[in-house]
């Protein structure tokens, strides 16, 4: 059975030729929770974005495989490749006060792509969306579904936007910083929402995140980003017993703890931070050569 | 603000508005309700004063001019041209200007370049001037006088929607629509055009009286329309001439032409308002 979403070797660059994305490869099994962890400016957001081809215009991939379901999105013609995204794929954004569209109300946004882009009918959209809106606990669908986003409450609009991913089935969600945005009693409902849907719907997520607390929650797997390069991947739980490479450790150190909440934030070690600078500067320095 | 207020319903709206029907059902109607005919010289009538002062005729109400023409009647005919002008210009100016900007601000890249250096060179000639010089090479007359003032301020609606789309297509729900798997024109036309329509309403307001302004300009230096009919610009220019002998001539076109275009800005910052779903 084919990964539902493979990374190989994946280097994205910059026009002044700086790497952004650094052979990053990993992988997401069908129905599995993979995590994306990293500092901002890690290259997070931008895997994300490459694998659903919204990559700003600046930002160039070089090298490397995207497969989604075994199909290679860079082989794909863009339309097929914008058709297959927009069937398989989804994403839940980072602010739901952006993401949806402030002009028009809830209910045609939401039917809109279900109609437009798979070819449902309305009622069938209209029935599709008003259960799912029910799986995200929004108890008074009229209401929201006759409501212009500004009239709704952050953690709503975020429920909608969940409901919205998850409407079309499809197989991987990218969801990136679902929680950043919204309050921290919020954050935890949404969190749970997300996991609650994933199990039900079995969706294989992408999950982008600088918060560890949410990949032990949350994930399967993890991935751990530094300037655009893997690190360190593991199961889940197998990071958080042994997390092997040192600066998957500092992450952890500098991660504040409820129980003592008078200890004072700790930065990342800057000895270990040293240490990837160099390492990240040999394999840039060996990636070059072949690349001229 | 209090319900009503957000409804739309405030005095700005229903001052401007009202005005506005007023002056344009006067000039829709004008054979029924102007008074006189507005070419109907009548030399034993020369320089009646408005109504309220020694001297009046009852049917002029604000009196004549020296050739003993009724000025409301004229002011009534002059609004005609004035609405004619305003809407078709303003339209024409407003298609072609929110069109190239929505799609300069939307594309970006080339399209962006392409046009905003036309818009740019554009805006590097005097308005006023630009408009008589291509009424000049257009003739006169009422269809070139449009054109003229739409050639001239398409700027304007393309400047402005730019910026706005370029603003709206940075928005996460665009990108939203891109994963989803929508063209670039419909995502143009679904997600950002709606958010840019309550500028696209304002401006083209607003054009409305920038176009009488620039008909009056025109008509005061004689190149608007060449014929006979009154224009606001040309009873000014008239009104010009006899200020001390009789100031009405020159004032009441001026409170009309001030009071339409005034008019046209409230009534267009009051739609923007009302259109805007946020504000609303």
């Amino acid at each position: 059975m084919s990964a539902c979403l493979d990374i190989a070797n994946l280097s994205a660059v910059l026009p002044n030729g700086q790497r952004v994305l650094r052979s990053v490869s990993l992988s997401v099994q069908p129905g599995e929770v993979r995590a994306l962890v990293g500092e901002s400016g890690a290259g997070k957001t931008m895997i994300g974005k490459a694998v659903l081809g919204v990559l700003p215009s600046s930002v160039r991939i070089v090298e490397g495989d995207m497969r989604l379901e075994g199909e290679d999105l860079g082989r794909l013609q863009p339309k097929a490749r914008r058709t297959l995204i927009g069937a398989r794929t989804a994403l839940i954004p980072q602010d739901p006060l952006t993401a949806l569209n402030p002009s028009r109300r809830i209910g045609p946004q939401m039917t809109d792509r279900l109609v437009r882009i798979l070819g449902w009918s309305g009622e069938k959209a209209d029935t599709r969306i008003r259960q799912l809106l029910d799986e995200v606990q929004i108890r008074d669908p009229d209401r929201v579904l006759k409501s212009y986003p500004h009239e709704l409450s952050g953690g709503m609009r975020q429920r909608v936007l969940i409901a919205a991913a998850f409407a079309a089935e499809p197989r991987l969600i990218v969801a990136d910083e679902p929680t950043t945005a919204l309050d921290v009693t919020v954050q935890k409902q949404i969190l749970r929402l997300i996991a609650a849907l994933q199990r039900e719907h079995g969706t294989a997520i992408l999950f982008v995140t600088h918060d560890l607390g949410v990949v032990a929650k949350i994930s399967q797997k993890v991935s751990v980003l530094y300037a655009g390069k893997v690190v360190e991947e593991a199961d889940t739980a197998a990071l958080f017993a042994a997390p092997q490479h040192p600066y998957t450790r500092a992450l952890m150190a500098a991660t504040p703890r409820y129980t003592d909440p008078f200890a004072s934030l700790k930065p990342v070690d800057e000895a270990v931070l040293a240490g990837l600078a160099a390492e990240i500067a040999s394999a840039d320095q060996a990636w070059r050569r072949p690349h001229g | 603000m209090d319900r009503a207020s957000r409804r739309g319903l405030s005095p700005r709206l229903w001052l401007a508005g009202g005005w506005l029907l007023l002056a344009l059902l006067a000039a829709i109607f004008a054979p029924l309700v102007a008074p006189q005919d507005p070419l109907a010289q009548d030399l034993m009538l020369e320089r009646l004063p408005p109504f309220w002062l020694d001297g009046a005729e009852p049917g002029y109400w604000l009196g004549t001019d020296s050739l003993g023409r009724d000025l409301l009647s004229r002011l009534i005919f002059g609004g005609r041209i004035a609405f004619i002008v305003a809407f078709a210009a303003a339209i024409a100016a407003c298609l072609v200007g929110s069109t190239l900007g929505l799609i300069a601000g939307y594309f970006g890249g080339w399209a962006d370049r392409i046009i905003s250096r036309i818009v740019d060179i554009w805006m590097a000639f005097p308005p006023v001037l630009f408009a008589i010089l291509l009424v000049a090479v257009l003739g006169t007359g009422l269809s070139s006088v449009i054109l003229a003032i739409a050639i001239i301020d398409w700027t304007r609606f393309c400047r402005v929607i730019r910026a706005e789309a370029m603003g709206q297509s940075r928005m996460d729900y665009v990108e939203n629509a891109r994963i989803a798997g929508y063209g670039r024109i419909g995502i143009m036309l679904r997600e950002v055009l709606p958010n840019v329509v309550p500028s696209i309403v304002a401006l083209l307001s607003l054009e409305m009286g920038i176009a009488v302004i620039v008909e009056a300009i025109l008509s005061f230096v004689n190149l608007s329309i060449s014929t006979d009919d009154p224009t606001w610009g040309s009873i000014i220019a008239e009104g010009r001439l006899s200020i001390h002998q009789a100031w009405w001539v020159l004032v009441f076109p001026l409170i009309t032409l001030i009071l339409t275009v005034l008019s046209f800005s409230q009534f267009g910052e009051a739609l923007k308002t009302r259109f805007d779903p946020v504000l609303r």
